[in-house]
């Protein structure tokens, strides 16, 4: 412990770069994949065809994205997506948001294991009894199936971290808008509602991402018009050519905005996974 | 053992007198309703229809008769569904124990000062909030035999071309590989609030007394972050039971069914061979399954709980 300061402060530089080094060897699969995910996306054939790899093209072959958008139903699935995302994570929180709030202040506790049995369900056992519900209502050929499929997605991840936020907004203040005569409503949207509003943006946020990145409910209920992003881009795989340019292209598209959110938010994200993560125990 | 409370770590906790919780009681119900009829018609209700269909024989398109148990007799001596119950569970075991070993690696070093953490951590937690269905598409090119960049990094350090998801015998590690690259940030993300939580008087206290590094780490933060260790492994344990998106856009169950897991048998049942009561049957079988194992691990997390408060 009595080194000489000079040779602490090297100890200390060399502690530091080896840190940043482990730390860059780990994160390093998932920059290169997504790197070489862009790489993809952005050549010819040929250069996809090409052995060795080339990681930089010389020719940038921004024709894979025009492809992707020019495709006749590329927009409308896109638009799909947003219809369902968005009304899935709207409907979710008007519903949950309160729902959180209740349960918070109920201390009902048993509750939250309702929730985590809805984890534990696999997707497809919902879809089974779904499937043939919106067939005997003639729904099939619309987006509100997926619309009403995908709140089994949002809703519990809402309720799930509202309560969160809810256990430490503190009572006090509400006890102090109820004396001066507000119902519990008045005091729930004007008192409470605005200190727990992080946690309405981290739910919201955390909705949109597992909602859109959603597969398995389109799969099954999507019909040719009412395909998300997901879906189209794995038909895409199945039955187009196997180019794998406009592929990687229309791959990277579908999971943008998703990406775009998490670097964006990433504070937020981590809070709210981590908060039902640890909760979820 | 309470997590709860590590969430709420700058405010104040909330303390309700159980004196007045009585009265205004009935007035947060409202808040709950809404939320509560949707619960009911989305989740319990198409439960309660599933158990109903288990005991049915019914395609679609055709009519529907009671069977009565006739759909779970069925499932035992269908080798397909039990073969499919023994790849999903090494596939579940894998896919907890890697993940969970990477991910606290992690942990530890993203819970060092560094610079860039909040980017770098933003880059690592890129994998599990992508589109999975986007990302299988792109391992699916990394994967191919000839053109496939995985088999090119392999021939740089010496090893000889894979067949990765093309071969019976590695279909089920190169998926597992897939699953870990894309949830280790979870269990990361876990254990670095616990890593968070702890207190710093015993590592001080520990330093002085002449404990070096591995020695700290081996005595202090792993028994220390137990808990945190035993909720990634039943979160990933059940999204790894779950695990769809990938194994069907990547392989479909193949090649043949070397990577059927139950939930890919459940999906050709119900929606291939269109065999509603039988699908609904392994539904509920593999539901059953998912929540025995889950009631299993918190049973060891309540028994490792009690043991750890005993040497305190």
């Amino acid at each position: 412990m009595s080194r000489p300061p000079l040779q602490k402060a090297a100890f200390r530089l060399l502690d530091h770069l080896g840190t940043l080094l482990c730390v860059v060897l780990v994160v390093s699969p998932a920059l290169l994949f997504f790197l070489w995910m862009l790489s993809l996306s952005l050549k010819y054939e040929i250069d996809n065809g090409a052995y060795p790899p080339i990681f930089i093209p010389d020719h940038i072959a921004w024709k894979n994205y025009t492809a992707v958008f020019a495709s006749n139903h590329f927009l409308l699935y896109f638009w799909n997506s947003v219809i369902v995302t968005g009304a899935a994570t709207l409907l979710a929180l008007l519903v949950g948001v309160p729902a959180g709030y209740g349960i918070a202040r109920l201390k009902a506790n048993n509750s939250a294991m309702v929730i985590m049995i809805a984890r534990m369900t696999p997707g497809l056992s919902y879809l089974i009894p779904m499937f043939l519900m919106f067939q005997w209502l003639g729904l099939l050929g619309t987006l509100v199936p997926q619309i009403i499929i995908h709140l089994v997605v949002t809703v519990p991840i809402v309720i799930w971290i509202m309560i969160g936020y809810f256990e430490t907004t503190p009572i006090e203040l509400e006890e102090a808008a109820m004396l001066d005569g507000a119902s519990r409503w008045q005091t729930f949207l004007r008192v409470t509602l605005p200190i727990a509003r992080p946690g309405v943006v981290v739910s919201f946020i955390l909705a949109v991402i597992f909602s859109w990145n959603n597969f398995v409910f389109g799969v099954v209920l999507a019909g040719r018009e009412t395909r998300t992003l997901p879906v189209a881009v794995y038909n895409m795989l199945s039955f187009e050519q196997v180019s794998w340019g406009p592929l990687a292209a229309a791959a990277l598209v579908v999971t943008f905005p998703v990406l775009v959110l998490t670097v964006l938010a990433q504070r937020q994200i981590v809070a709210g996974l981590t908060a039902g993560a640890v909760k979820g125990g | 053992m309470n997590l709860t409370a590590t969430t709420a770590a700058t405010v104040p906790p909330v303390t309700i007198r159980s004196g007045k919780t009585k009265a205004p009681g009935r007035s947060f119900w409202p808040f709950v309703i809404p939320a509560l009829l949707v619960v009911v018609a989305v989740i319990l209700v198409p439960w309660a229809f599933t158990l109903w269909m288990s005991v049915s024989e019914w395609k679609i398109g055709e009519t529907h008769h009671f069977v009565g148990f006739a759909n779970y007799w069925r499932l035992i001596s269908d080798d397909r569904f039990i073969q499919s119950i023994w790849r999903t569970l090494v596939y579940t075991v894998l896919s907890v124990v890697a993940p969970l070993i990477l991910g606290t690696i992690a942990a530890l070093l993203f819970n060092r000062k560094l610079p860039f953490r909040g980017l770098l951590r933003g880059i690592f937690v890129m994998p599990m909030m992508a589109t999975p269905v986007a990302i299988a598409l792109v391992w699916t090119m990394m994967f191919h035999p000839q053109l496939g960049v995985l088999n090119y990094l392999l021939s740089l350090v010496g090893i000889g071309p894979q067949d990765w998801v093309y071969s019976p015998g590695t279909v089920i590690a190169s998926l597992v590989m897939v699953e870990t690259w894309q949830w280790t940030p979870l269990v990361m993300l876990i254990v670095l609030g616990g890593l968070a939580s702890l207190p710093v008087d015993p590592f001080e206290s520990a330093q002085i007394d002449g404990a070096n590094a591995w020695q700290r780490l081996r005595y202090l933060t792993l028994p220390m972050i137990t808990p945190f260790l035993l909720v990634a492994v039943t979160i990933r344990m059940i999204d790894a039971l779950k695990s769809f998106d990938i194994i069907y856009a990547i392989t479909q169950g193949g090649p043949g069914t070397a990577s059927e897991t139950i939930n890919l048998y459940l999906y050709s049942v119900a929606f291939s061979y269109s065999e509603i009561g039988y699908g609904s049957a392994i539904a509920v079988v593999f539901f059953g399954l998912i929540v025995l194992l889950s009631i299993l691990l918190l049973y060891l997390r309540q028994r490792s709980a009690r043991i750890m408060g005993d040497v305190k």
